[in-house]
This record gives C-alpha cells, structure tokens and sequence, in this order.
C-alpha cells in the first residue's frame, strides 16, 4: 500500500496537468526542398481553389465570377480564411505541411513569402510558370523575390503616408528634420506634434524600419544577413528616439497602435501622423473627426526627400502541391491586369501594383491621395525579406522597444538588434 | 486493489455501489471483485483509449519532437533541410539560454525564458491569492439567505461568462491612454506600456474574471456545512471569529483547496488576457505567450519549452495534491491515515 500513497497524487497530478496543458504537441514536418512536387502538373489544367482571408471589402467573389465566365473549364473558387493574420499564416502553413493538393493558389502576406518558398512551398514563377512582372511597381516584385527567384505575384500593395494639418502647416515638411522645427507650431496650439505605431507588435517593425531605412540604414543585406549595426541605423532609430525624448512624440504613443493614433489625429490632439492610407476615408468621413476639412496627406519626410515606407500588401502564390498549375499560374497572372487591379482600387480600396493606374482619373477622384500613394510605395523598400521574418521582427520589436522606452541606448540596442537577428536559425 | 484504478478517473460510481453488500462469504466476494474489476476495465476501456489519443499521444508527440532539430536553412541552396536528432540541445537553449553556442541575445525568445518563467509564477501567486480572498468573501455574503440572492447569484456570473478575450479587449480599451480609468482618476499612466502598471493591469483584469469562479466553488463548499454545527457552536459561545476560524474554514477546506488547485493550473497557463492586453510586452510574457509565438519560429524547440511548461505545472500539481491535501479526483473515497 505504500507506493500507492505516492502514486495516486501523482496520477492525479498527472492528469490534471495533462488536461490543462494539452494544447501543445502537434505535428511538424519541418520543409524539405519540395523539390519533386515543384516540377510536377505544370501543364495541369482544371478547376482551383483560390484562398484569401476574409473578405470584407467584397473583391474576391465578383473578380472570381469574372474569371469564370470566361473560364467554364478552369473554374476558380474562393476559400475564405478568417481575419485574423497570424490565423491565416497558421492556415496555410497546416495546408502545407500535410502537402494538400487543395489550396492551389493562395494569398500571402508580403512578408510571409520567404519563409514559405525556403520551406519550399511555393512555386518558383519562372521558365513555363513565369509572370511578366515588367508593368509592377519594383518595391512590390522585390518583396515577393527570394534568392534572386519570384515566387508570388504581388496583387495588392501599401504604403505609409504622413497625414497633417494642412490649416496649421501650409507646406507639409519635406525631410524629418524640418517636421522636428515645426513642433513649435504644435506646442503653440497645445497638441501633440507627431506619432505613428510604437507600441510593441508588428507596427513597430514598420516603425522602426522606416527610421532606419530612410537614414541609408538596412537590417538584412539581399542575402539575408543582419547589417543594422550601422552608423545609418543608429542615426535612424536615433530620430525616433530623440523624438521620444524632447516630447515630439509624446509618451503615450508607446501605446499607439494605428487606432489610437488615428483616433488623437482625428480628435485634432496631433499636428503630424504617420499611418497606412485608410484612415483618409475614416478621417474625411468619420463622425467624431474634427479635422474633416483641414488635413492633407504627403510622403513620409525623408532625409533629403521623401522617406522610405515600409511595404504592407499581399501576393498571390502557386502551391507546389497544385494539381493544376497552369491555370493557377494563369489566373495569377490575370489579377495583375488593369482592369483586376482597377476594381481592387474601386470596390476595396486596395493600392496597386501597377504604377500607371495611381493617376487613373476614376481611382484618383474616388482616392484622392493615390498619387501621393504612388510616391510613398515607389521609394518604399520592403521589410526584411528572409525566411526567418518572426525571429526578426521579434528582434527589431524588443530592441527598438527598450530604447524608446529609454531603458537601452540606441548603441546598444541596434548591436542586439544584430545579435538577435544572427542567432536566428541556430 | 484493482478498484483503485478505475478510482481516479471519476467514473467508479456504477462499479462501486455494485460492489457495496458483501452478503456472500470471503472468497465468493473476492471473485465477484474480481470479475467486476475486470468488467469495470472493460467499461471504462473507450474511455481510456480517447484519452490516450486525444491527450498522450500528443502530449508523447510532443516530447519526441523535443528532441529533434528544428529545420535549418541550407545556406547554398536557401531551402530549410531536416534538422535531425537534436539531443538535449532544445533544453539548454531554454533553461541556459543558449542560442548555438553563446548566450542568447536580448531580442530573442531564448533570452526571456527565465523572465517569462517568474512573470508567469508572479501572476499565479498574485491573481491567486486575490481570487481567494475576494471568492471566500463573496461566497460568505452569497451564502446568507436574503431577499434578490439568487439574482445576485446569477450576476456574479456574468464576468466569468464572457469570453476571455472579449474581457482582455474590454480591458485593453479601459487600461488605454485616455480611457476611462486615466479619465475617472485623473490619472495619467501608461498602463501599457511601461512594466508594473501592465502587469497590474493584467492582474486586475484577471480577478475581475474569475473571483466568481472562486466565490462559486467555495460557495457550494460552504452549503455543505450543516446550520447545526453553526448552532451548537452559538450554543456554546463561539463568537463570530470563531465560528469562521474552528467551523467555516475546516469544513470548507477541501472545496478551498481544489479551488484554488484549479484557479493555480489555469493561472499558470495564462495566455489570451496578456497577449490580448500587452502583447507581451513590458516583461508580461508568459510561458505560454513564449510557446505560440516559439512555434512561429520553430516547432521542436517550442515543443521542449512546451514539455518544459507541463513538467513545471505537473510539479505544482503534485505539490498541491500531495502535501497540501488538495482532493481533486479521489474525493469519493477518503483516504485512509
């Protein structure tokens, strides 16, 4: 009876432990080049499935009943996602995995596509499977390139924007520096001068690899190795911590995201805002803003002109476990054209890809700030594409993080930034 | 002997009061237990296998791939490759901090496991310790026969009825710079973004959900206690105190004790109020905020910190139920001293 006083606490123990911790485990498969499968069905031809996250501007549908009446042989249909990101990315990638043959086009974030075509998920797009890319804005191709080969369309694109107070600042600032001189007009008016997204998530990796980009600074080289201890990156980051630190961006904004700072912007509590181009419909149009007829967009302030966006949008992808590549390489290729692209812009209020359409005379009398849209994305440079993107962005997250906080010189924080990006894939 | 078993899963009812008259002799008992014990195997059998699908296997799963190398890039050709048998490696890389062969840099998840390890431990003590305080109280006040209680009853619930995410939202919006707790107080604090106010936050919000879980366990606890006992207690001349210290808190114990075993497990796996609420920002990082956002960037090795989290939590348990007499599973059969 003895080892019994010692074994059932311990079984009791056990089970109750496994039934709250049972959410682990899981299978892994790691990738494995996918080489086979990226050589097979290139010449298929059939019905696809195309899958996007939630739909909610209601694109999708129309633009696939489209495609179908032209295509009765090579229908498409739509799997819809849920709207949530990291979901989406957790979708794809148990697709994958099991190497399901049932996603055969997919849509993935920009910087999603990376780390899907190391693991050899994706159909490199060239020889029989390429896509004329010629017509693109470049920022766009290069953020769906890895290792000197594409591997998605880009489909849609973004771009930050500076939104300002065009009643208090006639001509909006041209460099970062000259934004910081006209803080003086905010304090006169007893508001905020200038915030963007600094709370610690992804919009801080934008943030943050705007300072650094648009100071001459990089955080990976084309070949994916960390390069941001630089002199330009700390001047950069610099910026944005010196900012922080005369009350140019005032503390709060550490827990900005694109909401909080769109809502200060619209309550008229801030002169300058750094944000993505949806909040020019909101703040037109939104009940609660004050601002509806005295602000006005312009690139991000530079350095000398204007400054480098980071790259938002998404790609349209080939599964190597398609059954029928050719008529997913070909309706890939069909979302690029003008008209495809032209009612992205009119119906969801999606950017581009191509250049020429910007100054489309439709698109810019319903988006207004499409040409200053076009500015920002032509000199946008794309977030670090490199297969190990959650590592990174953690990396640059944490470390710009404590040194707008204070808690870390820019020094130190941007030869971490190195460190931790280098201990990725250890 | 072979009843014991079967004991621990809760579900002995049928086969026990089956058992109960022993008219017969000895050794036709003896063989009735036998067969029965057999029967009640059988019975329980599909129980047993869903289990042991459902939760060993992963739980198994997991600890093999623990072992395993995570994918690594193979630099000619810039695709992932198998990483192979891993050792002990993804142990060290969480409890020495080592990423290939020195210290992990800050910035990486590697680095914030010990960090994340007493965050976690910090919010169990804490939200634990109010929940109880605040449960017992509230059961107390529950308990007393008055007029609306069972509305009261029913609204205590409402917290923990909503969804944890919806409060950890709620939450988000209140703790924000100009939300409603700066306006009401005048305040001006960062609840989020700077380390102590987050990490009260946190614990606020959590209390506010599930004190009425406490309050409601210890509560049915506490209607277990007959009214004689109170009485003759009275009769007596226990005073009020008293009365709570030598009749209320004894009789009430085993229900307190499994209540907070359960509010401990579940506190020690806290994840969507942080990750919802901070992002795991200001060191709010929980273990298991670290395993998801690990498993983005390797599954092995978020599998040797999640295998890490159940030994971690296994241990409170068997303290809890071991040396402090919380009876979770066995309490239809009291233990002989």
């Amino acid at each position: 009876m003895k080892p019994r006083k010692f074994l059932a606490p311990a079984a009791a123990a056990a089970v109750l432990a496994l039934a709250l911790t049972a959410c682990g485990g899981g299978s892994s498969s790691g990738g494995s080049g996918g080489g086979d499968a990226a050589s097979q069905n290139m010449d298929g031809r059939g019905p696809i499935t195309f899958v996007s996250g939630k739909d909610n501007s209601g694109v999708w549908q129309p633009t696939i009943d489209r495609w179908n009446a032209a295509h009765p042989n090579e229908k498409v249909t739509l799997k819809e996602q849920t709207d949530q990101a990291d979901q989406q990315h957790d979708d794809l990638v148990q697709h994958f995995q099991a190497q399901q043959s049932d996603y055969d086009v997919v849509t993935v974030d920009v910087v999603w596509s990376a780390e899907f075509a190391a693991k050899g998920w994706l159909q490199p797009l060239k020889d029989k499977m390429a896509v004329d890319t010629a017509k693109l804005l470049p920022a766009t191709v290069k953020a769906a390139t890895y290792n000197g080969t594409a591997y998605a369309v880009p489909i849609s694109s973004d771009g930050g924007l500076l939104y300002y107070r065009k009643d208090l600042v006639p001509n909006p600032p041209k460099t970062w520096d000259e934004m910081m001189g006209m803080c003086s007009i905010a304090k006169a008016h007893d508001m905020g001068c200038y915030a963007g997204q600094y709370s610690k998530y992804e919009g801080l990796t934008v943030n943050a690899a705007e300072a650094i980009n648009t100071f001459g600074g990089k955080i990976v080289d084309d070949q994916g190795k960390a390069v941001v201890n630089s002199a330009e990156a700390k001047t950069g980051l610099g910026k944005l911590v010196d900012a922080f630190k005369s009350g140019n961006i005032a503390k709060q904004a550490l827990t900005y995201q694109e909401e909080q700072g769109r809502k200060a912007f619209e309550d008229g509590k801030l002169l300058f805002l750094r944000n993505w181009p949806y909040v020019y419909n909101l703040a037109k149009t939104d009940g609660a803003s004050t601002v509806k007829d005295t602000f006005g967009v312009a690139p991000l302030p530079g350095m000398s002109g204007p400054g480098a966006s980071s790259l938002g949008g998404h790609s349209a992808a080939v599964s190597v476990y398609s059954k029928n590549k050719a008529t997913a390489h070909d309706f890939a290729q069909w979302l690029i054209q003008d008209e495809q692209q032209k009612f992205f812009a009119l119906k969801g209020s999606l950017a581009p890809v191509a250049s020429a359409l910007y100054t489309d005379s439709d698109i810019v009398s319903k988006l207004p700030y499409m040409p200053t849209l076009l500015t920002s994305i032509q000199n946008a440079v794309p977030r670090p594409v490199t297969p190990y993107y959650p590592a990174v962005t953690k990396a640059v997250q944490d470390n710009a993080y404590a040194a707008l906080q204070g808690d870390k010189s820019v020094d130190q924080a941007v030869s971490d930034m190195q460190a931790a990006i280098d201990a990725a894939g250890h | 002997m072979s009843t014991e078993v079967p004991s621990k899963t809760g579900e002995t009812d049928t086969g026990r009061r089956g058992r109960g008259p022993g008219m017969a002799g000895a050794e036709s008992a003896d063989r009735r237990q036998t067969t029965q014990g057999r029967w009640a195997y059988t019975l329980l059998a599909p129980t047993l296998i869903l289990l042991a699908v459902v939760i060993i296997y992963p739980v198994i799963n997991a600890i093999i791939l623990s072992f395993q190398k995570d994918a690594g890039l193979d630099k000619a050709t810039g695709f992932f490759v198998q990483g192979g048998f891993a050792g002990v490696d993804n142990y060290t890389h969480w409890i020495l901090q080592q990423c290939g062969s020195e210290k992990c840099p800050p910035g990486t998840l590697g680095a914030q496991f010990w960090g994340a390890m007493g965050t976690t431990f910090l919010f169990a003590a804490i939200t634990v310790i109010l929940e109880t305080v605040l449960g017992f109280w509230m059961a107390i006040v529950m308990a007393r026969a008055f007029k609306g209680r069972s509305l009261l009853r029913a609204s205590v619930l409402v917290p923990w009825a909503i969804p944890t995410a919806v409060t950890a939202k709620l939450f988000f919006f209140m703790f924000a710079f100009d939300g409603i707790i700066n306006t009401v107080f005048h305040s001006s604090i960062l609840w989020t973004g700077s380390e102590w106010p987050a990490r009260w936050a946190i614990i606020i919000s959590d209390v506010w959900k599930t004190t009425p879980f406490m309050a409601l366990l210890i509560l049915a606890g506490l209607q277990l206690i007959p009214d004689e006992v109170y009485e003759a207690a009275k009769v007596d001349g226990a005073g009020t105190w008293q009365r709570f210290t030598q009749i209320t808190l004894p009789l009430v114990k085993p229900a307190l004790m499994v209540a907070i075993l359960f509010r401990t497990l579940d506190a020690l796996r806290m994840y969507d109020l942080p990750a919802i609420l901070t992002g795991g920002a200001n060191n709010t990082t929980t273990l298991s905020i670290l395993v998801v956002q690990q498993i983005r960037q390797g599954f092995n090795v978020a599998s040797a910190l999640s295998t890490i989290t159940f030994v971690t939590i296994f241990l409170v348990a068997f303290i809890f139920v071991r040396f402090l007499g919380a009876n979770a599973v066995e309490s239809a059969n009291p233990r002989k001293k």
